[in-house]
C-alpha cells in the first residue's frame, strides 16, 4: 500500500507529458470496463423493457423509452422468486453462522491450546485443503440421500459448512495475538472460553468479517450442491431457481421477467461488495478463488 | 509457557476441535476414502446398496463413454484457451491499472464486479446476448452483421461458436481474481528498483521485462496453477449458458459428466461418477505437478 | 504476605525431541521474601529469573520444590487462586478495551460472592487508577497511550484485585531512559503505599539496586547471592556477582598474592594479611582508585573522560582482564586538575582503597576474604 502511494507520487511528478501511450492505456482499460459492465447494463435494461417491446425488437435497442417495473412484479408473482431468495438467505445465514462457530473453536484450539496430537490434527486439516470438492460430493450426495435429508435445510447446510481455508486464516490471525494477553488473563482467573470471547474474537474481528463476507458470497452463489440435493422447488436457492425459471419459468420464454429475476438475485451481493469493497478484495487476495 | 499435555488439557483441546473434526470427518475424510471404494465397486446400486464385483470396470466404462470423451475434449479446449488468454489479458490490464493515477480505484471496483455476481444469473445475460431466436438475432449478432460478418447462433449453433462464447464467459468470470492478484503483486514491487533503472536510462519496456516480470513471476505462476485447476473444474458457467442438459448440447465438461452420472437425466451411477471424478483428480494432479516441475526447472536455470 | 520458595527446580523438555535432553532453568532455589518487601530478581538473560516469576505466578508448575504464601502451600494452585497481580514486559493490555475496561477485566472474572457489584467494581477501578495517576485516561484505548502510561495501566490492572503478591516482569525495559527512572520511582512509591510484597525481574542492575529492598542475583538457574543491594555490592561472594553489579563495571586483573602482598603486574599494590600465596583475580571498583603521585599501582593513561558528575581516567594495563581500566576520580579537591593536563600515554599512579578491592580464586572464582593492613 505504501509502495503504491509512493509510486503514485512519482507518477504525478512527471504527469506533464500525458502521451499517446497514456491515451492508449485509458482506451484499453475503458474497453475492458465496458465488457465487464455491459452485461450488467443489458440485464437492467432488458428487465425494464416490457414483454411485448422486447419481443418486438428484431434489432435490440440499447435503450428504452418506456421503462416498466411489471417484470419485477412478474418475477415475484409468476415464479416463487421470493421463496428462492428467502431460502438462500436462510441457507447463507445458517451455514455462515455454523461455520463461524466451528472454525472459531477449532482455530482457538490450534492457536492457543496445547494438547497431545495437535500437530497431527493440524496436518490432517491442512491436507484437506487440497481436496477438490468434486471428489467428496459423490459420497456426500449418497450420505445425505440415505439420511433422508434431501430437500431439507439440514441436507443443504451441513456439507457446506466445512471451510478448511477459513479455519486456517483465522488460526493464523489468532496466533498473532501475543501470548502474554493469555497469561495476563489466566492470572486474573479468566476461563479459556471467556478469554476467547472477550479477547480473541474482538481482536480478530477484521479477519472474522473477511471470512464471513467470503463465505456469504460462496453461499449465495452456490449451485452444484443445492442442485444435487434439492428437486423440490420449495427448497431451491437462487442459483437453482434461476435455472428453473429459465427452463420452465413463466409458461413461455419471458426474457425481460427472467432478467428482472437476475437483477434481484445479483443486487444483494453487489451492494454487499460496494459496502465492504476493501474487505472483500483483501480477503479474496489472501487466497480465495471463486467456487 | 503453560504446562501442557496434562490429560485434562488434552481433553479440552479435542473438545474445542470436536465440531470441526465431525464436519471434516463426515463430509470430507470419509467421502474421500469412499469415493475410491465406489470407483472400484462394479454395478453399485445406490437404492439397494449392493454391488456385484470389484475391479476397474467403472474406469473402463467411463473411458469408453463417448459423452465422457466429449467432456474431456471440451474441458481441455476450455483450459488451453482460457488460461493463457485470461492470464495474459489480466497482466495487460493490471499493468495498465498500475500506470494510471486517476480512476484507478474506480476501475478496480468495476473489474472486480464479476467476482461477486452469481455465475448462473449473469451467464443467462450472456446467453441472451449471444442467442439467436426467431424473434431476434441477439445483440452480438447485430454487432457482427454491422461489421459485415455473418450471424451465427452461439448457443445452439456450431461447436466452435458455442466453445467461443463459453471461453469468453469463462474469461469474464475468472478475470477479477487474476486482476486483483496481479495488481497487488505489481504494487508490492519496491519503486526503488524503477528509480534505479530510470537513473540508468532503462526503457519502459526493458524495465517491464527485466524488473517487473521477474518480480511478479511467482504470482503469475500461482495464477496459472489455480487457473488450470479452476478451468478443469468448469461447470456452473457452462450450465448458465447451455442449460442443464449438457450432453445433448455437446458441451459437457468432466465435472458436468460426474454430476450427470450421479444425478439428473442420466443419473444414478455413483460408481461411474466416482471413477470419472478420480480421473479428473488424476488429470489435475498430474498437470499441477508438471507445472511445478516446469517452474522449478526454470528457476534453476 | 511472606513468600517462601523451598528447593525449587524447573526443568523444561529440550528442543531436540529425539534426544529427550532436559534444560534446567531453575535449580534448587530457596528463598524467603519477607512481607511487604520489594525484591529484585537480577541476572543476565536466560538465567532463569523469568521462570522463577512464572513459577510464583503459577503459570508454570515446578518440577520439584514448594512455594508457600505465608503458611499456605500454593504449589499446586492455579494462578487465579493465588491472589497475585502480574505485569508483563510488553504490558499485555487488551488492545480492543479501554483503560477502564482493562482495569475492570480481572474483577469481572470473579464469581459468586467474591464478585463485587458494578458500583463497587467501578470504585475499585478508580482507586487503582488513582494510585498510578491515570484517572484522566480511563476512556482511551491502549494504542492511544504512551509507553509509560500503558505501564501504569498494566500496574493498575494488576493491583485492582488487591493481590497478596505483585509480580513485575521487566517492567521498565520497554521505556526510554528518562521514563525508566521516573517509573521505577513510581513503582517504589506504589509498593510503599500498598505494602504489597513485590517481586520484579530485571537484567538492569542499576534498576534493581535503586529501588529494591532485597536483590537476588542469578546465573544459569542458580542463585549466586542475595541480600540488601548495598550489602551485595560491597561484599560480592564471587566474581560473577562482582562483575554483574556496578556501573561502570568493576576492573578485574589477573594477579598474584606473594608474601601477603597483592601483586598486579610487577607492583605490590596492597597488603592482604592472611591470604596464602596464590594466583587470584583481583577486582577493583572504579571508585577504589585514589590518584596519588606515589601510589603503589601504576598504569598507562589512555584518555580522560569527563561526564559532568565525575571524571574517569581510562587506562591500559597488561594484567587487566577488561579491555581497559577505568578509575573514577572525584571532581572535588582539585586532584583531577593535574590529570587533565597529563599527556596521553604517560603513567598515572594510584593507591587502592582496601574495601573496594576483592580477591577471587582463579579456579572457583569464589571470593577470598582478606584482612586489611
Amino acid at each position: 500500500m505504501k509502495n503504491e502511494a509512493r509510486e503514485q507520487k512519482i507518477k504525478c511528478s512527471n504527469k506533464g507529458h500525458m502521451t499517446v501511450s497514456g491515451v492508449m492505456i485509458y482506451t484499453f482499460l475503458g474497453f475492458w470496463a465496458l465488457i465487464v459492465l455491459f452485461p450488467f447494463y443489458w440485464m437492467i435494461l432488458t428487465s425494464l423493457k416490457s414483454y411485448s417491446a422486447y419481443n418486438g425488437e428484431y434489432i435490440p435497442k440499447l435503450y428504452t423509452l418506456s421503462p416498466t417495473l411489471q417484470n419485477y412484479a412478474d418475477a415475484f408473482t409468476a415464479v416463487p422468486l421470493g421463496r428462492y431468495l428467502l431460502n438462500t438467505l436462510v441457507f447463507t445465514v445458517l451455514t455462515t453462522l455454523i461455520m463461524l462457530a466451528v472454525i472459531v473453536l477449532a482455530a482457538f484450539a490450534f492457536a492457543r491450546l496445547e494438547f497431545r496430537g495437535k500437530n497431527a490434527a493440524f496436518v490432517l486439516f491442512l491436507s484437506m485443503m487440497m481436496i477438490p470438492n468434486e471428489l467428496v460430493v459423490i459420497t456426500n450426495f449418497i450420505t445425505i440421500t440415505n439420511l433422508d435429508l434431501r430437500n431439507t435445510f439440514a441436507g443443504l447446510i451441513l456439507p457446506s459448512v466445512t471451510s478448511v481455508f477459513y479455519l486456517y486464516l483465522l488460526k493464523e490471525n489468532f496466533e498473532q495475538i501475543p501470548d502474554n494477553l493469555y497469561y495476563a488473563a489466566k492470572v486474573d482467573g479468566t476461563s479459556d472460553l471467556r478469554y476467547l470471547f472477550r479477547v480473541m474474537i474482538p481482536i480478530a474481528k477484521p479477519t472474522l468479517v473477511t471470512v464471513t463476507i467470503l463465505k456469504v458470497i460462496e453461499c449465495w452463489n452456490s449451485y452444484v450442491w443445492p442442485r444435487l440435493i434439492t428437486d423440490d422447488a420449495d427448497y431451491f436457492l437462487v442459483s437453482n431457481g434461476i435455472q428453473e425459471i429459465r427452463e420452465n419459468g413463466f409458461g413461455r420464454e419471458n426474457i425481460p421477467a427472467m432478467m428482472a429475476a437476475v437483477v434481484v438475485i445479483s443486487v444483494p451481493l453487489i451492494v454487499l461488495f460496494l459496502i465492504f469493497r476493501d474487505k472483500v478484495m483483501e480477503g479474496v487476495s489472501r487466497g480465495g478463488t471463486k467456487g | 509457557m503453560m504446562d501442557r499435555n496434562s490429560i485434562k488439557g488434552s481433553l479440552k483441546g479435542w473438545l474445542y476441535l470436536l465440531p470441526a473434526l465431525l464436519f471434516l470427518g463426515v463430509f470430507m475424510v470419509y467421502p474421500l476414502i469412499d469415493v475410491f471404494v465406489y470407483s472400484f465397486e462394479e454395478g453399485y446400486n445406490s437404492a439397494s446398496q449392493t454391488y456385484f464385483g470389484v475391479g476397474t470396470y467403472n474406469y473402463a466404462y467411463v473411458l469408453r463413454d463417448p459423452y465422457f470423451l466429449q467432456a474431456v475434449k471440451n474441458t481441455f479446449l476450455l483450459v488451453v484457451i482460457t488460461v493463457p488468454l485470461s492470464t495474459g489479458i489480466a497482466l495487460l490490464i493490471s499493468v495498465g491499472l498500475h500506470s494510471i493515477g486517476p480512476l484507478r480505484r474506480f476501475l478496480q471496483t468495476v473489474y472486480f464486479l464479476p467476482y461477486v455476481t452469481n455465475t448462473l444469473a449473469v451467464g443467462m445475460v450472456f446467453m441472451i446476448l449471444f442467442k439467436k431466436t426467431p424473434y431476434s438475432d441477439g445483440f452480438i449478432n447485430l454487432l457482427i452483421t454491422w461489421f459485415g460478418g455473418k450471424s451465427v447462433d452461439f448457443i445452439d449453433g456450431p461447436y466452435w461458436a458455442k466453445m467461443s462464447v463459453l471461453c469468453l464467459y469463462t474469461i469474464w468470470v475468472v478475470m477479477p481474481f487474476k486482476i486483483l492478484i496481479l495488481t497487488s503483486a505489481l504494487a508490492s514491487v519496491d519503486p526503488v528498483y524503477y528509480r534505479a533503472a530510470r537513473v540508468d536510462g532503462t526503457s519502459k519496456f526493458r524495465m517491464f521485462v527485466k524488473i517487473t516480470l521477474p518480480m511478479i513471476s511467482p504470482m503469475i505462476f500461482y495464477l496459472v496453477i489455480t487457473g488450470f485447476i479452476g478451468a478443469f473444474k468448469a461447470y456452473s458457467d457452462v450450465v448458465a449458458l447451455f442449460g442443464t442438459n449438457l450432453n445433448a448440447a455437446g458441451m459437457n465438461t468432466i465435472v458436468g459428466y460426474v454430476y450427470d452420472m450421479l444425478y439428473g437425466d442420466s443419473g444414478g451411477y455413483p460408481s461411474y461418477a466416482s471413477a470419472a471424478a478420480i480421473i479428473l483428480f488424476a488429470i489435475v494432479f498430474t498437470i499441477t505437478c508438471i507445472n511445478l516441475l516446469a517452474s522449478e526447472q526454470k528457476t534453476r536455470r | 504476605m511472606e513468600v517462601i520458595l523451598r528447593d525449587l527446580t524447573k526443568k523444561f523438555p529440550g528442543r531436540d525431541r529425539k534426544r529427550r535432553s532436559e534444560v534446567t532453568a531453575v535449580s534448587h532455589m530457596s528463598l524467603a521474601i519477607p512481607d511487604g518487601q520489594l525484591l529484585a530478581l537480577l541476572g543476565p538473560s536466560g538465567c532463569g529469573k523469568s521462570t522463577v516469576l512464572n513459577l510464583i505466578s503459577g503459570l508454570l508448575q515446578p518440577t520439584e520444590g514448594r512455594i508457600l504464601f505465608g503458611e499456605e502451600d500454593v504449589t499446586s494452585q492455579p494462578p487465579e487462586k493465588r491472589g497475585i497481580g502480574l505485569v508483563f514486559q510488553n504490558y499485555a493490555l487488551y488492545p480492543h478495551l479501554t483503560v477502564k475496561q482493562n482495569i475492570l477485566f480481572p474483577l469481572e472474572n470473579l464469581k459468586g460472592k467474591d464478585r463485587p457489584g458494578r458500583d463497587e467494581m467501578l470504585q475499585k477501578a478508580k482507586e487503582a487508577a488513582g494510585l498510578v495517576q491515570i484517572e484522566e485516561l480511563m476512556d482511551r484505548k491502549p494504542a492511544e497511550l504512551s509507553g509509560g502510561q500503558q505501564q501504569r495501566v498494566a500496574i493498575a490492572r494488576a493491583l485492582v484485585k488487591r493481590p497478596k503478591v505483585l509480580l513485575l516482569d521487566e517492567p521498565l525495559s520497554n521505556l526510554d531512559a528518562r521514563l525508566r527512572i521516573q517509573t521505577r520511582e513510581e513503582i517504589r512509591r506504589i509498593q510503599r503505599e500498598t505494602k504489597i510484597t513485590t517481586v520484579f525481574v530485571t537484567h538492569d542492575q542499576e534498576e534493581a539496586m535503586s529501588i529494591s529492598d532485597l536483590i537476588v542475583v542469578m546465573k544459569e538457574g542458580i542463585v549466586q547471592q542475595s541480600g540488601r543491594p548495598q550489602e551485595v555490592y560491597d561484599s560480592p561472594q564471587n566474581l560473577f556477582v562482582a562483575k554483574f553489579l556496578g556501573t561502570p563495571p568493576i576492573n578485574v586483573f589477573e594477579a598474584q598474592v606473594r608474601d601477603h602482598m597483592l601483586c598486579i603486574g610487577d607492583e605490590a599494590v596492597l597488603r592482604v594479611g592472611n591470604v596464602p600465596d596464590a594466583a587470584v583475580y583481583a577486582g577493583v571498583r572504579p571508585e577504589g582508585f585514589l590518584l596519588r603521585e606515589a601510589g603503589a599501582f601504576s598504569c598507562r593513561l589512555e584518555r580522560v573522560e569527563v561526564t559532568g558528575r565525575d571524571i574517569s581516567a581510562v587506562c591500559g594495563h597488561t594484567a587487566s582482564v577488561n579491555a581497559s581500566v577505568r578509575a573514577l576520580v572525584g571532581t572535588q579537591g582539585g586532584e583531577a586538575d593535574g590529570l587533565s593536563a597529563m599527556p596521553e600515554g604517560s603513567r598515572v599512579r594510584f593507591d587502592l582503597l582496601p574495601h573496594k578491592v576483592f580477591l577471587f580464586d582463579r579456579e572457583t572464582e569464589e571470593r577470598i576474604s582478606f584482612e586489611e593492613n
